[in-house]
């Protein structure tokens, strides 16, 4: 059963589905739109089961020609550096998906787009072919421009355009890069045409000369950087989120900018590893910018969904310090991160949506005493801040414990990565800072009298975020049940790299 | 015992309070006030199978033993998270189970009637958990996130009453400034688990002495590991600098007060350096570091307890001091001492606090100088209260006594004779400051109108079962050695050796110091020979250094907290004005150069385009006038040219 090219083709043929759905059957569409990302996770799950974690190989293949004269084929397949992401994206997308049934407007276009999107991010994490890939990584941004340019908030426009504008500059330089490996691919008698796959291309340009190397990298890395996002290229994701409807800014935090660390495993890291070396102290660097600068200025905000937005900068950055140490356990623990931040921040996205569609404002020095007027929606809050601010027994404090673990014991430049795994260290403080001030400002204290009729949690919104809490709960005390599936093939990653150990 | 039911029975211990937690924080609403009897229930049989295990490991029947699973998995190696028990263990788990059993009792009446009954519950007994696990831990990691644990239960107690700002404020600080000690904490972790591969305490200690043997591991490295794992201790134990959260932290109810903020959690940082000795034995510098630190916190602490009117500030100084007491005890090799301290010191600070919770529910005040004269009314609580002054005062006879002299002695014995006399100091000004709160607040005439009455059975009952542990505690582990004989970490140490090893000097210097110190209390405050305003007058500077914590909150709020606001929000006018900045300018810019463009393209190439056909045009015109269709003048036209090119070929010959 070709298992990939279901559960990436199952959302696109729910889109079409809906395209067929009657005028003002809104409830059909939502309906429709909920069952279908239900299955596309019940599969994304049951990869996951079936997926053997004690091998590097690439699992579930699909291969078919494609445009044979251009080296084109349909190619996927699975290992241990996809697999999270795999079973990640549609089970966030369900959640968003169910979560969306707030959507007033518009109701049929609104889940169109959502599930173009989940199929373009699903196929991104499937795809092992460069020209298969770039299509779903592009078919990502157009139904995202859509669903925060017509459902977003006040200033949707601008942080539509810009999101657009940003990223699809950063993928038209990495295009570049991508046709600058498929240009120089080699031709032999077996493979009469240059090769845009992937797995190939990895064979072959780890003996690419050192520059080469570095100039394709800096491409391919400002199309990543701008997805993840790393330092300076950050400035799109608070203005996209805080004006992205909730279930949107999930999406957004919790697998969009995974595309862009995914792709710097995927792609940087396999096919251009002397590269990837070459950088890891400036990746380093910006990794510690990430996590200390986007504290400091999620420490200064005002507006709960722009904090945990910036909060995201700093979290990533400790997904970065991993894969800058190229280390096994900094590597498994960037992907653990991929997934825990996902969790997390989806969660706490979530959450923001919850409080803003009964305050319809987001201002943190507007509240007050919400702890005893939505007690259950308090806890669930608190809960997951002190998830974000890496809270032992939590999934954070895993991963992150990993991530700068790995940075710590990093063999690249020992010292260098000692320091400013260090410094980065203090960005915990400054995580923990603004978390607690923003809890006592909204929950503790006497109750703001303007919130004295606010209801807690609905069913609907206890669905979408229930099953978040219960996972993030579960990674933190046994991280086993995640923690292996990444190992294999991160091993092979680390002797590709060929960095000792 | 069979050795197959220990690891069951081990679980049990920690496993039963979570129960009460997961019943209380779920039902807490449905079962009401029965939430206390679950939480109760679960630390009793968590108590009895404790005092069980304790005394099979004195009487020689129960071993040490072990148990691990794995927890993480990076592929050739992972990490493997465990418990134990041991001498220290058990001992540690024999104060938190007790003083929580206690505490848990005398939070019926405390806390009776509280809107948030049954979460205070819930609470107490999962930060009951978390300290168990802390004890438990047979790693650094499992320790660690206990160690966080209990700090988040803290947290949660301290800003129970969160609809009060300095309530939730002290939460936040507590958490925060024990957070910053537990970067370098985390830091060293992640240190050691670089250098030698593991977290297993066991492990550890054989590794530090094969590799420092080896030569593959230096004593410098050994030195920051310790200093480093040590910046934990300092937050969480609240020594100099990080003690400020601790004075704050007596916000939360006086229960959470007595449980958390003296008896367990602020002892977790000794626990863990005693946990961890093996590495400071082979550090040097970090020894020094631990001594000086501990040290100077115990007189520093106590110099502020001096002058304080806050009963629960008193004794939250007076914890710091005594802290600081334990960790100087270590510092100097004393372990067995500073163990002995922090057991004897969990149960009558845990009996202060208590008393000071019975004062405070029966008048309704926490100020001394709105007290006095309550010792009439307060019958039991007077007595009990007096039984702990007297205690840590260091009389002979009570429990206090016995582990002071011990840590004194360690101090002499180490030939460190400046830390020695900072301790003798400590000693004159505790047994001082407690007398003078015991006088204010027990003797002499009311000094307002408060209606004070004793506390409930379930408040006086905890109080004096303490008071009886705060009495033969010590006398019974001196006995036949038995707490050497538990906690006991070998020659190395180079303070050890008890009591007996100190000379006379130390002991007689030590009484001397609880009888002076009390006497000057006595003579000041119960009979007011000397008067304490005056002396404060006299000492104007002194007292306001002294009553302003030497400014410590101000200069911390000046040199970190308003800097890293200001950093904060500098950085994000940074992000809006420069980095965002730069984007919005290029797309500016794109926006302008296609508008000149559009200009350029509309006035030159397409004025270009339209001027050509403008000139053709209008040339075309001007061509036309010549067309007249007149002969003659196409010939004189003609002949005009003609004559021009003659003229040409003339002039240009």
């Amino acid at each position: 059963m070709p298992i990939l090219t279901l559960i990436t083709f199952l959302p696109l043929l729910g889109a079409i589905l809906i395209l067929f759905a009657p005028k003002g059957k809104d409830n059909l569409v939502r309906w429709t739109s909920a069952v279908v990302t239900f299955l596309t996770m019940v599969l994304g799950f049951y990869v996951f089961f079936t997926f053997n974690r004690n091998t590097a190989d690439l699992q579930f293949v699909e291969r078919a020609a494609w445009i044979p004269s251009f080296g084109i084929s349909y190619f996927m397949g699975l290992d241990g550096l996809s697999m999270a992401m795999l079973v990640l994206t549609p089970f966030l997308s369900f959640l968003a998906a169910v979560y969306s049934f707030n959507i007033k407007e518009r109701v049929k276009e609104y889940f169109f787009f959502f599930l173009l999107l989940e199929a373009g991010m699903i196929g991104v994490f499937v795809a092992l072919d460069f020209f298969l890939f770039y299509i779903f990584w592009e078919l990502t941004l157009v139904p995202m421009y859509f669903l925060i340019g017509i459902w977003g908030g006040p200033r949707k426009e601008y942080a539509a355009i810009k999101f657009f504008l940003y990223t699809l500059f950063g993928s038209v330089v990495m295009l570049l890069g991508i046709l600058a490996l498929y240009l120089t691919s080699p031709i032999t008698a077996a493979n009469p045409t240059h090769t845009f796959d992937i797995i190939e291309l990895s064979k072959s340009h780890g003996l690419m000369p050192g520059w080469h190397q570095y100039l394709v990298y800096a491409a391919l890395f400002l199309g990543f950087a701008v997805k993840v996002p790393i330092f300076p290229f950050h400035t799109w994701l608070p203005d996209a989120h805080v004006e992205a409807p909730t279930a949107v800014s999930v999406i957004l935090a919790g697998v969009l900018l995974k595309m862009g660390t995914y792709g710097l495993l995927r792609i940087s890291y396999t096919i251009l590893p002397e590269a990837a070396k070459y950088f890891a102290i400036p990746l380093l660097i910006l990794a510690f910018i990430n996590i200390v600068y986007g504290a400091f200025v999620a420490m200064a905000q005002k507006d709960l969904k722009k904090m945990i937005a910036y909060s995201s900068v700093n979290h990533m950055g400790y997904c970065l310090l991993g894969i800058a140490a190229m280390s096994t356990v900094g590597l498994n623990g960037a992907i653990l991160q991929m997934v825990t931040h996902g969790i997390i921040t989806g969660a706490l996205f979530f959450l923001v949506g919850v409080i803003y569609d009964r305050a319809h404002t987001r201002d943190i020095e507007g509240f007050g005493g919400l702890m005893n007027k939505m007690p259950v929606y308090s806890a669930i809050m608190i809960l997951t801040c002190l998830g974000s601010l890496g809270l032992p027994g939590l999934a954070g404090f895993v991963s992150e414990f990993m991530c700068f673990s790995g940075a710590f014991s990093s063999t690249i430049n020992t010292n260098v990565f000692r320091i400013f795994t260090g410094l980065s260290i203090a960005g915990l403080v400054i995580t923990a800072a603004y978390f607690l001030i923003m809890i006592q400002k909204v929950f503790m204290g006497p109750l703001n009298p303007k919130w004295k009729d606010l209801p807690d949690m609905t069913a609907r919104e206890y669905v979408s975020i229930v099953p978040l809490i219960v996972l993030m709960v579960l990674l933190g005390i046994l991280p086993v049940i995640a923690s292996g599936i990444s190992v294999k093939s991160v091993d092979a990653l680390v002797m590709l790299l060929g960095v000792k150990i | 015992m069979v050795e197959n039911m220990k690891l069951p029975l081990l679980i049990l211990i920690p496993l039963l309070p979570l129960l009460a937690f997961v019943i209380n924080i779920f039902f807490g609403k449905k079962i009401g006030t029965k939430a206390a009897y679950v939480s109760l229930t679960a630390i009793s049989v968590s108590f009895v199978i404790s005092l069980y295990l304790f005394f099979g490991l004195i009487a020689g029947v129960e071993k040490t033993v072990e148990y691990t699973f794995e927890w993480l998995n990076f592929g050739s190696t992972g990490v493997k998270l465990g418990i134990m028990l041991d001498g220290l263990t058990a001992v540690m788990l024999v104060v938190v189970t007790t003083v929580s059993l206690l505490v848990k009792l005398y939070s019926i009446g405390y806390m009776h009637g509280d809107p948030r009954y049954s979460r205070f519950y819930a609470y107490l007994s999962m930060f009951t958990v978390a300290m168990l696990g802390l004890v438990l831990a047979n790693n650094f990691l499992l320790l660690f996130i206990s160690w966080e644990l209990v700090g988040l239960f803290s947290y949660l107690l301290i800003g129970f009453w969160y609809e009060k700002k300095s309530a939730s404020d002290a939460g936040k600080k507590a958490f925060i400034t024990t957070k910053v000690g537990d970067l370098g904490f985390f830091a060293g972790l992640l240190l050691l688990f670089t250098v030698f591969g593991t977290f297993n305490f066991t492990e550890l200690g054989q590794l530090v002495i094969a590799r420092l043997a080896s030569g593959s591991v230096s004593v410098g490295m050994l030195n920051l590991i310790g200093i480093l794992i040590f910046c934990g201790a300092v937050g969480k134990s609240a020594q100099f600098p990080l003690h400020v959260w601790l004075p704050d932290a007596m916000e939360g109810p006086t229960p959470v007060s007595a449980l958390i903020h003296a008896a367990t959690m602020v002892a977790a940082g000794v626990y863990l350096v005693a946990r961890t000795f093996f590495i400071y034995v082979e550090a040097p510098i970090a020894m020094s570091v631990v001594a000086y630190t501990g040290a100077f916190t115990a007189i520093f602490a106590a110099s502020m307890a001096l002058v304080a009117y806050d009963i629960k500030r008193v004794l939250a100084f007076s914890t710091v001091s005594q802290l600081g007491y334990m960790v100087m005890a270590l510092g100097v090799g004393g372990y067995t001492a500073g163990m002995f301290h922090l057991t004897t010191h969990a149960f009558f600070k845990a009996l202060l606090f208590l008393g000071a919770g019975s004062v405070i529910h029966g008048s309704g005040t926490q100020d001394i100088r709105e007290m006095g004269g309550l010792g009439k009314k307060m019958k039991i609580t007077m007595v009990t209260f007096l039984i702990a002054c007297l205690s840590i005062s260091g009389v002979p006879g009570f429990s206090g006594y016995f582990s002071k002299e011990e840590v004194l002695s360690a101090a002499y014995n180490s030939g460190n004779l400046f830390i020695y006399w900072i301790g003798t100091v400590t000693a004159f000004m505790t047994a001082f400051y407690m007398f003078r709160l015991f006088f204010m607040t027990f003797t002499g005439k009311p000094r307002t109108e408060i209606h004070a009455h004793e506390s409930p059975k379930t408040m006086t009952v905890p109080l004096m079962v303490l008071a009886v542990l705060s009495i033969v505690a010590g006398g019974l582990f001196v006995m036949g050695h038995s707490f050497e004989k538990l906690v006991y970490f070998g020659a190395e140490g180079a303070g050890e050796g008890g009591a007996e090893a100190g000379s006379h000097f130390v002991r007689n210097m030590s009484i001397t110091a609880a009888v002076l110190g009390i006497t000057l209390a006595f003579f000041m405050y119960y009979l007011k020979k000397v008067s304490p305003e005056y002396l404060a007058l006299k000492l104007a500077p002194v007292h306001k250094l002294l009553s302003n914590r030497y400014y410590i909150d101000e200069l911390y709020e000046i040199i970190f907290i308003k800097p890293a606001k200001g950093l904060g929000n500098f950085l994000f006018k940074f992000d809006q004005k420069v980095v965002d900045g730069a984007v919005n300018g290029s797309g500016f810019m794109t926006v302008l150069m296609s508008k000149l463009q559009n200009l350029f393209d509309k006035v030159i190439v397409d004025g270009a385009v339209n001027g050509a056909g403008w000139i053709a045009n209008k040339g075309g015109e001007l061509l036309k006038q010549l067309q007249t269709g007149l002969v003659q003048n196409y010939i004189l036209i003609a002949v005009s040219g003609l004559f021009i090119i003659v003229l040409i070929r003339i002039i240009f010959r």
